[in-house]
């Protein structure tokens, strides 16, 4: 009787350790026995910002499907892995672990600033590979593993500052910003340090949190009393569409500008997209766009049936970061044989030397910190559509 | 004779705690030297020391005092926070990591044990569910302060702002501490999983010995029946402050490992907000609230849980779910609770002295 206890509960031990113990390591194959290029990436597959991640994981997967169909890279074939992470730097310190159990050999980083700051950390220390296509806080690409696709937080402040003083598209100008995001602030304090060079008056600088995002009647009487032209709205789109739809309640007469940000406020279930006309924005993607680039990113994406929410800015950058990955892959003779840190190695040098055209930018080159240097793309909402200015 | 049976009770189940902690970390040991141990998991192993930390710590405030409180991860925001300002203000200055870090312990733990306190004094005072209230709004209160603040340090000393970086009139040599919701970036990665555990043996001895001291019987007297406590002259107040206190400042000390074992701190409602308080609180009450042992337990297995369910992705919080319901029915079970008590160690310790009562009497 007792034996059999003993017994049993050593088994279950004996059962658990093992789930931890054996968790999979990669062998590099794929199911018929080929060695393939394996990427890795986290983001917020699930919760608030699902759409992010999501756009992502499907942007990524449609170049690296092209890519297969094409020969891959080099003649080899490349294999994506997307683990979720919340949005949240432990959750992708963990998904980074979970990756290299897999046997992850290059690396998108993750989505999210917060969470690719943490993940690089971790990337860095074993010298892998991070081609981040949409985390924008400078600290995301600290060490020189780490590249990326979009402008960082500060370059879209000092752009959106850039082109409203030089396009003399007003004078005067307000803000609104989530002070507890990390995104909205950041763009928020460049965009101020460049107004203030380029001669912009800034009238009036009105915050929330993500905890009061609801209600702007408050900030928005403020900017009708300030006497600003234009509403600079370095937010996300879904405050900006009760900003657009409290601001026309209170007859807030002044121009809309934002950011990357806004990109998806045409798709928000509910939302009279009249409201949004004439608003402008900076973004890298505009599914409306007719060059040859983004025409054919969209129909493709289309032809797979994904969600068509997710055919944002995001999925545009992670398209673009494969290619790119490719690209720089080819130039530096990569194989599936060498390690993480070896093609991490090679990648890094042949970064600053590519030149890639892509959906999100032509002519895009990068330098040794990382950071890309491509033209932003200004776009102005007509008719229900994105309008390159 | 029938006191010292229960004292002799209490020690063994206080040795079970200790020897489960032991067995949990010679295991870790033999795995990781022996390289059996996947990436994933080793990533986990200082989020499991913190979070038992943490249920450990709340346990004292919700199982021993009673009371229920919501602002848990307030104090871990205040350790991290304060130990991660700490770190990467002296990075240079103090170059031997353990040091630096034992300091950011010690100031971390005060600093949030303090905030314990203040809170406390006005609160505690007060009867009924005004703390969990209060708790939660301090909670709250503290990470949206955290989001505002914009620290920096240049040649002549600290400059603090509650608008944004250019307000802080740093000169050029001027270096970022905190910057608002941006967070703090560049944290040491000092912690490790011995440091963890050790600190979590550390929570564990201070909260057993608190629970079976002078103090502890005291505390319970007035979870159990306030008035009577109050009668027979027990200062309700200056032993609710303690245990508040010490929960406070374990809470800390989980915050200054979190802090230490990411490059990125930022105060989210994920990682900051009334969801973890809630989590924690979920740890406790699935442990059985009282239990140290089962706080760790719990704790353990929350966490574990979702990472080790990732290969069935969009499922894995439907099963999560789930396995809390089964788990909370389950503690709540009678027959499963006899079960329970048939196969544990202490009664099956007990049983081969006495006779098998228990074994009997199912049989019968």
């Amino acid at each position: 009787m007792k034996m059999k206890k003993f017994l049993a509960a050593f088994l279950a031990l004996t059962m658990v350790v093992l789930c931890f113990a054996a968790c999979g390591k990669g062998d590099g194959k794929t199911d018929s026995g080929e060695k393939t290029l394996k990427i890795g990436f986290s983001g917020p597959l699930t919760g608030n910002n699902a759409q992010y991640g999501n756009g992502v994981k499907n942007g990524a997967q449609l170049a690296v499907d092209e890519i297969n169909a094409a020969g891959g890279v080099n003649g080899v074939k490349l294999e994506l892995n997307p683990q979720d992470d919340e949005a949240d730097a432990e959750k992708a310190k963990t998904a980074y672990g979970v990756l290299k159990d897999w046997g992850m050999q290059i690396s998108l980083g993750t989505v999210t600033s917060g969470a690719c700051i943490a993940f690089q950390g971790e990337a860095a220390k074993d010298n892998m590979f991070v081609l981040t296509p949409s985390a924008t806080a400078v600290e995301a690409i600290n060490g020189d593993n780490a590249f990326r696709v979009c402008f960082s937080d500060p370059n879209q402040g000092v752009a959106s500052a850039d082109y409203i003083a030089d396009n003399k598209v007003a004078s005067k100008v307000a803000v609104i910003y989530d002070s507890s995001d990390a995104y909205s602030s950041g763009i928020y304090e460049k965009f101020t340090a460049e107004a203030k060079a380029k001669g912009l008056e800034i009238v009036t600088a009105q915050s929330f949190t993500g905890d009061t995002k609801t209600d702007f009647s408050a900030q928005l009487q403020a900017v009708k009393s300030s006497g600003a032209e234009l509403l600079f709205l370095p937010i996300y789109y879904s405050e900006a569409t009760l900003i657009l739809q409290q601001a026309k309640n209170a007859s807030v007469d002044v121009k809309f500008f934002g950011c990357d940000g806004l990109d998806g406020i045409l798709n928000m279930k509910n939302f009279d997209t009249t409201l949004a006309e004439n608003v402008m924005l900076l973004t890298p993607f505009a599914k409306d766009a007719k060059d040859s680039y983004t025409v054919n990113f969209v129909t493709k994406f289309r032809e797979k049936g994904y969600d068509e929410t997710t055919l944002n800015q995001f999925a545009a950058d992670a398209y673009d970061a494969v290619y790119i990955i490719k690209a720089a892959a080819e130039k530096a003779g990569i194989n599936a044989d060498m390690s993480a840190s070896e093609i991490c190695d090679a990648l890094k040098a042949a970064m600053t030397q590519i030149t890639v055209d892509g959906v999100t930018g032509t002519g895009i080159t990068w330098s040794a910190d990382g950071e890309p240097s491509k033209a932003p793309k200004a776009n102005i909402i007509k008719n229900g559509s994105y309008v390159a200015l | 004779m029938k006191k010292k049976r229960a004292l002799k009770q209490t020690t063994k189940s206080n040795l079970i705690t200790y020897a489960m902690l032991a067995g949990a970390f010679v295991l870790v040991e033999i795995l990781l030297s022996t390289g059996n141990i996947s990436y994933m998991f080793k990533g986990l192993l200082v989020p499991l020391c913190y979070y038992s930390i943490l249920a450990v710590s709340l346990n004292l405030v919700v199982g021993i005092l009673g009371d229920l409180s919501l602002g848990h991860a307030g104090f871990m925001c205040v350790g991290a926070y304060v130990s991660a300002s700490f770190s990467v203000m002296f990075q240079d200055a103090i170059p031997q990591d353990w040091l630096r870090f034992l300091i950011a312990l010690l100031l971390g733990g005060l600093v949030a044990g303090l905030f314990g306190l203040l809170i406390g004094i006005p609160v505690l005072r007060l009867n009924g569910d005004y703390l969990a209230i209060v708790t939660l709004a301090f909670g709250e209160i503290i990470k949206n302060i955290v989001n505002l603040l914009y620290v920096g340090i240049d040649e002549n000393g600290l400059h603090v702002s509650m608008e944004s970086s250019a307000a802080l009139n740093m000169t050029e040599n001027g270096r970022m501490i905190i910057k608002g919701a941006l967070g703090i970036t560049g944290t040491p990665n000092d912690s490790t999983f011995l440091i963890g555990f050790v600190l979590l043996l550390i929570t564990v001895f201070v909260s057993l010995n608190l629970i079976n001291s002078r103090t502890g019987r005291a505390v319970m007297s007035i979870r159990d029946n306030r008035i009577a406590a109050e009668s027979i002259g027990i200062n309700i107040t200056h032993y609710k402050l303690i245990v508040f206190a010490v929960s406070a400042f374990f809470a800390g000390i989980a915050g200054v490992l979190y802090a230490h074992n990411l490059s990125s701190l930022t105060a989210t409602t994920k990682n900051f907000g009334y969801n973890m308080s809630i989590m924690i609180l979920v740890f406790v009450v699935l442990g059985g609230i009282g239990s140290t042992r089962g706080s760790i337990i719990a704790a353990v297995i929350l966490t574990a849980l979702p990472e080790v369910l990732r290969e069935l992705n969009d499922y894995r919080m439907l099963i999560y779910a789930v396995v809390l319901i089964l788990l909370m029915l389950a503690n709540n079970n009678e027959k499963l609770n006899h079960f329970k008590e048939k196969i544990s160690i202490s009664n099956f310790l007990r049983n081969r002295k006495n006779g098998n009562t228990l074994d009997k009497e199912a049989n019968s």
